[in-house]
């Protein structure tokens, strides 16, 4: 008789490893990314292509000749830190700035910390961070959509809608006189408006959303809490004061919120453990983006939040554990 | 101590995925074993009994409620489908709604569990004058021609369960003592059955290596399917890094073993078995200190 294999128990194994959990992540982003595509022309391939390149590429490099290790791309997680630096820098970004940023992502944020899944911080939004602050003007450069999908440069560039807000505000106009420059909620929430590849719309990005629940690779507990907490907050400051404060569906539908509570915030290895920790980390990010917003330097607040809230992950682990079996006795 | 139960509870619920014989059991011995049942609520004393069933097994529900006028006091209830429902403080938690406190037993919140198996035999020592000497072993797996149910004595050779069952197929891998979750794996045939053995499972070759481990990645699907509320993530990195208070504090002795953490986990990590070590240690250490 051949040789039995004995190992201990359990002697079976679910069906969703690593890299399927990984490239579902990557299918659910193909929508947005089309849209980005269709919007952003030939930038927003150049864009996408260069940033998933030089992501994998610096991963495999400093496996293999820096650490020294087998490296492991068949899992899709330097596919993803790709495509969402991508998604978060203008069409028009110079593509030696992202190769930049994209090393930054993963030799710095990733690897550094021993690689898949024990980054503190997302690493993504670490290199657009590290972008935004290293190349200001390039960062927040934003080309209006659908100029001419051919050209690579030169395209027209136009503020964004929380820019446009952001502005308009600190030289004293009210919302009514910016009416105007605000793109329609629809446009906002169909696709069309200024800004980086993934913000470009909303419904495209919970389409992915859906896909991602549907798959069970994300749960609810995130991207809920922290829509709702941005819905709260923002509502609360506009029945205060509709004069200075935008409303709240403006905030759900602007900027990078819907990319960043679907994709950004719900990165496994950055968030906490929990539901109940999930749904603290979901309202944290909701009220540091609101935050930053109105009251911030920038206009965008979304990736602060999101990083400082990764910070705060570790303390919210050790704070909120699951609900022990036997702890309290239902009588 | 005057703790006195008020429930008895008896366990029809198959215990891991595979195994049927104690479905077998309740379909082809049901009189027995609801005398069986009888005969223990008097034993302990108590008026009530809850028969709970998995809803998947609709015939054995079926079958033990038409029985059930005839025995005052047992109920049967049906149950979700839910790996590890057969563990005593989950049938207890489904049943009435109580949770048998970390590190107690079951009679802390009244209640004595037992499975359909022990009924059985309480009837035949009791009616039949005959001592535990048999019991129902499945043999299944998915290439073993004839999986069957086969009441066998206590003793038999487990090769001879296996030829009865049509034989060790010849792509087997990897031969299990119990279910698939929780059993043994076997390194020969050459054993006998004995009172714990409820199954014999072959698994292929193909199922039968362990998959290749990753990084953790920090998914806590682990912790979201732990039923006694662990974080095995936390606990497999505290028991590496030999921090034994740790484990403790998080409450690693509370983790029975379920093997559901291990078996969800997308990095393939060997969470049970860093569980077990760290049982293990923790253990040592809390009986040296009760030695004190
Ligand atoms: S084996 Fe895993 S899932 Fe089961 S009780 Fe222990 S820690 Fe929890
Ligand atoms: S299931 Fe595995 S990968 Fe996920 S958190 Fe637990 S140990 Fe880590």
């Amino acid at each position: 008789m051949q040789l039995l294999t004995v190992s201990g128990s359990p002697h079976l194994h679910a069906t969703q490893p690593v890299h399927k959990i990984m490239w579902g992540v990557v299918i659910a982003l193909i929508p947005a990314m089309l849209v980005s595509f269709w919007y952003f022309g030939l930038g927003a391939i150049e864009v996408t292509l260069v940033a998933v390149l030089a992501c994998t590429l610096t991963e495999y490099l400093i496996a293999r000749f820096v650490l020294k290790v087998e490296p492991s791309l068949r899992d899709g997680s330097a596919v993803i830190t790709g495509l969402l630096l991508a998604f978060n820098v203008p069409s028009s970004i110079p593509w030696w700035q992202l190769v930049i940023g994209a090393i930054f992502a993963i030799a710095v944020a990733k690897m550094s910390f021993g690689g898949l899944g024990k980054n503190p911080f997302n690493p993504a939004l670490a290199g657009r961070v590290f972008m935004l602050i290293s190349f200001p003007v390039d960062m927040t450069t934003w080309p209006v959509p659908v100029v001419n999908r051919l050209v690579l440069t030169d395209a027209v560039t136009g503020p964004t809608s929380l820019g446009i807000v952001k502005e308009g505000i600190k030289n004293g106009e009210s919302l009514t006189q910016l009416a105007s420059q605000i793109p329609s909620y629809m446009d906002m929430f169909v696709g069309g408006i200024g800004g980086s590849l993934g913000e470009v719309s909303a419904l495209a990005i919970l389409i992915g959303g859906i896909y991602m629940l549907w798959k069970r690779i994300i749960t609810w507990h995130i991207p809920v809490s922290y829509l709702l907490t941005v819905l709260a907050f923002t509502g609360i400051l506009w029945l205060i004061d509709p004069g200075i404060y935008i409303d709240p569906v403006f905030h759900l539908l602007a900027g990078g919120l819907m990319l960043g509570a679907v994709f950004m915030a719900t990165d496994m290895a950055t968030s906490p453990m929990t539901y109940s920790g999930m749904l603290v980390y979901g309202v944290g990010c909701g009220v540091l983006t609101v935050l930053i917003r109105v009251w911030g330097a920038y206009p965008e607040g979304v990736s602060f939040a999101i990083l400082i809230m990764n910070a705060v992950t570790p303390l919210i682990n050790k704070g909120f554990k699951p609900k022990r079996f036997g702890e309290v006795i239902a009588q | 101590m005057g703790k006195r139960p008020r429930f008895l509870l008896s366990m029809e619920v198959e215990c891991e995925p595979y195994l049927t014989s104690d479905h077998r059991l309740m379909l082809e011995k049901s009189q027995e074993v609801m005398i069986g049942i009888s005969f223990l609520m008097k034993a302990l004393g108590v008026k009530r009994a809850v028969v709970g069933i998995e809803n998947n097994k609709p015939d054995a529900i079926k079958k033990l409620s038409e029985l059930a006028p005839e025995f005052p006091g047992i109920e049967i209830a049906a149950l979700k489908v839910k790996y590890p429902q057969g563990a005593e403080k989950q049938l207890i938690k489904a049943i009435t709604g109580r949770e048998v406190p970390s590190q107690k037993l079951p009679i802390e919140v009244g209640c004595v569990v037992n499975n359909v198996g022990t009924a059985f035999a309480v009837y035949e020592a009791i009616q039949k004058n005959k001592p535990l000497i048999d019991r129902v072993v499945t043999v299944t797996g998915k290439s073993i021609s004839k999986p069957s149910n086969l009441l066998v004595r206590i003793g038999t050779p487990i090769d001879s369960l296996i030829q009865h069952a049509g034989g060790l197929p010849g792509d087997t891998g990897k031969i299990i003592s119990g279910g698939p979750m929780m059993g043994k794996a076997l390194n020969s045939t050459d054993v006998p059955v004995v009172k714990g053995t409820s199954g014999i499972l072959i698994l292929p070759e193909t199922e039968s290596a362990r998959l290749k481990v990753q990084n953790c990645i920090r998914c806590a699907r682990c912790v979201s399917v732990c039923p006694m509320g662990l974080e095995p993530y936390l606990l497999e990195r505290v028991v590496v890094a030999n921090e034994l208070e740790m484990a403790e504090n998080n409450r690693i002795m509370d983790c029975m073993e379920c093997g559901c953490c291990h078996y969800t986990c997308p990095s393939a990590r060997p969470l049970l078995d860093y569980l077990r070590l760290g049982k293990s240690k923790v253990g040592h250490i809390i009986r040296t200190r009760v030695n004190n």
